[in-house]
């Protein structure tokens, strides 16, 4: 890099650049829009800290977000840029947040929907399964599902879905969806300038967050087979996966992982779910939500009926996901 | 003792201690929290010439609309509604009785914020004991409440993270202090030294 202060700055005008047939940086580089609005679709909006790269920024576009609100590495956006990219790609038919359970990117979401004129709803993202749900925690984690919830909904925002129905559609999508992790190496946040937390080559992290945080157990670096048992078998347990059933699968790099690996745990996993008669509908492979330059995966399932296939397979045009146009 | 010394020096002093609340996130969160503090404290610096010569509460107001536009995570929302409803609470002239009730406000906007209730390892934590003893008519007041938002962040590290980022953590997050009731106690011990001194 050059700086650790301009790095975001540098970076967005990157993929402005790159991009400039899908996407506009705003002024400030408060937020990523779609180029062109699309009148009467309800608006959909993301956002959460830089570092998860390609998300949320990777998918503005066709078929996907409206708008994406980058924050600093690691840290929520602010309401105030909620509210000027709601401002700017509202299309008179009311703006959906889309927001990753984490206390931060609630809070700000939440004050942004608070003070916003548009009409307004939140699909909130919890699909990781690493940490339980309780009265007394803030509850899981949202992580490489948003990717799906925001595909499905990006689909049926543009076939002309409504702000209700879009609500109902993404709790649905967030609730057939479980993720889980595991980390071989830790992640630099480039101004704290050292890893986050100490692993030693023979370890690894199960049930690690997208911030590189720390999961539930530090054990033992174990094969890829016995690595995609238990994530899988974590999110088949989770979902009730029974035979017959399809899923969606996603095998998510965190940012150090080649795709050679990425591949081989695709195949790893799919021989666990083929196992209890789960069969793969379609497969997303690669790394979309990050943790910087993190080393390791994550197994994402989404128990797929024949509308969120529909809704998947719909044309889709952005700087990270692309097919079908 | 001027009101712009005071916020110089309470910001000041979350510039000066980046790297051990860089560190204390970093062994229960994700290490953000430090960074965020800094952008926030040097945001409301910039701001300290267009304050001079406002009331207390125009000030506060400025500081918390300041934090929640500047910082994000989870810093922004909480530190700006803290100081956005001390600027709406506090009268002109504030007793100590006026700053505890207007603190009581401020816990209730920030357990409707984030969900977070006494004993969940949150700031939440210092600032319901320096809440009860500001409350109180006693002799060393100043030095009281001071020692007390020392004590109460020190005390974050038995507790059991519920809520905030740490809660992923489990039983992990036992042992360390918890990040934000360490910001809120150096701003706290910083307005004390700068009340004292004057």
């Amino acid at each position: 890099m050059n700086h650790a202060d301009t790095m975001l700055a540098e970076s967005l005008d990157g993929f402005a650049a790159a991009h400039a047939d899908i996407v506009l940086l705003a002024t400030d580089r408060e937020f990523v829009r779609r180029k062109r609005n699309k009148p009467g679709k309800v608006a959909l909006i993301s956002g959460g800290g830089a570092g998860h790269e390609p998300l949320h920024a990777g998918f503005v576009g066709h078929g996907m977000l409206d708008a994406a609100c980058p924050g600093q590495i690691f840290t929520s956006p602010t309401p105030n840029q909620m509210m000027n990219a709601a401002q700017s790609v509202d299309g008179g038919a009311g703006v959906l947040f889309i927001v990753k359970n984490y206390s931060g990117d609630m809070m700000n979401f939440q004050m942004a929907a608070e003070m916003l004129d548009q009409e307004n709803a939140v699909v909130i993202v919890n699909d990781d399964v690493a940490v339980e749900d309780s009265t007394y925690t803030t509850g899981r984690r949202g992580v490489a599902g948003t990717l799906i919830v925001e595909k499905i909904l990006g689909a049926a925002a543009e076939r002309g879905d409504n702000l209700q129905q879009l609500k109902i559609l993404g709790d649905a999508v967030n609730k057939a969806t479980a993720s889980m992790g595991v980390a071989l190496t830790s992640c630099t946040v480039p101004a704290a300038g050292k890893p986050t937390f100490q692993i030693s080559m023979n370890e690894m992290e199960v049930g690690v967050g997208i911030h590189g945080e720390p999961g539930r157990r530090r054990v033992a670096l174990g094969s890829a087979d016995s690595i995609a048992e238990e994530l899988t078998s974590a999110v088949k347990k989770d979902l009730g996966l029974k035979a017959d059933q399809e899923v969606i699968l996603l095998v998510n790099g965190f940012g150090g992982t080649p795709m050679l690996e990425l591949y081989l745990m695709v195949n790893a996993t799919r021989k666990v779910l083929a196992k209890s008669g789960v069969t793969v509908a379609r497969y997303l492979t690669g790394s979309y939500v990050t943790s910087l330059e993190m080393a390791g995966c994550s197994i994402t399932a989404t128990v797929a009926s024949p509308e969120f296939l529909s809704l998947w397979d719909a044309p889709v045009h952005t700087a990270a996901l692309r097919w079908g146009m | 003792m001027s009101l712009r010394l005071v916020i110089q020096n309470a910001t000041q002093t979350l510039v000066d201690h980046l790297e051990e609340l860089t560190a204390l996130d970093q062994a229960i969160g994700d290490g953000d929290h430090g960074l965020n503090m800094k952008r926030g404290a040097q945001a409301i610096q910039a701001k300290l010439a267009d304050m001079e010569g406002t009331s207390l509460n125009e000030s506060l107001k400025t500081m918390g609309k300041t934090c929640v536009a500047m910082i994000g995570g989870s810093s922004g929302p909480v530190f700006g509604t803290l100081l956005m409803t001390l600027g709406k609470e506090l009268p002109e002239n504030p007793t100590h009785q006026d700053f505890a009730l207007a603190l009581r406000a401020s816990i209730e906007a920030l357990t409707k914020l984030g969900k977070a209730e006494v004993g969940q390892k949150t700031l939440i934590d210092v600032l319901d004991p320096v809440q009860k003893v500001l409350a109180q008519d006693s002799p060393n007041l100043i030095a009281r409440v001071r020692q007390c938002a020392f004590d109460s962040s020190l005390a974050t590290a038995n507790m059991d993270a519920a809520r905030g980022r740490s809660s992923f953590l489990g039983d992990r997050a036992k042992g360390h202090v918890d990040p934000g009731s360490r910001s809120m106690a150096l701003i706290i011990s910083s307005i004390c030294d700068t009340l004292t001194k004057a």
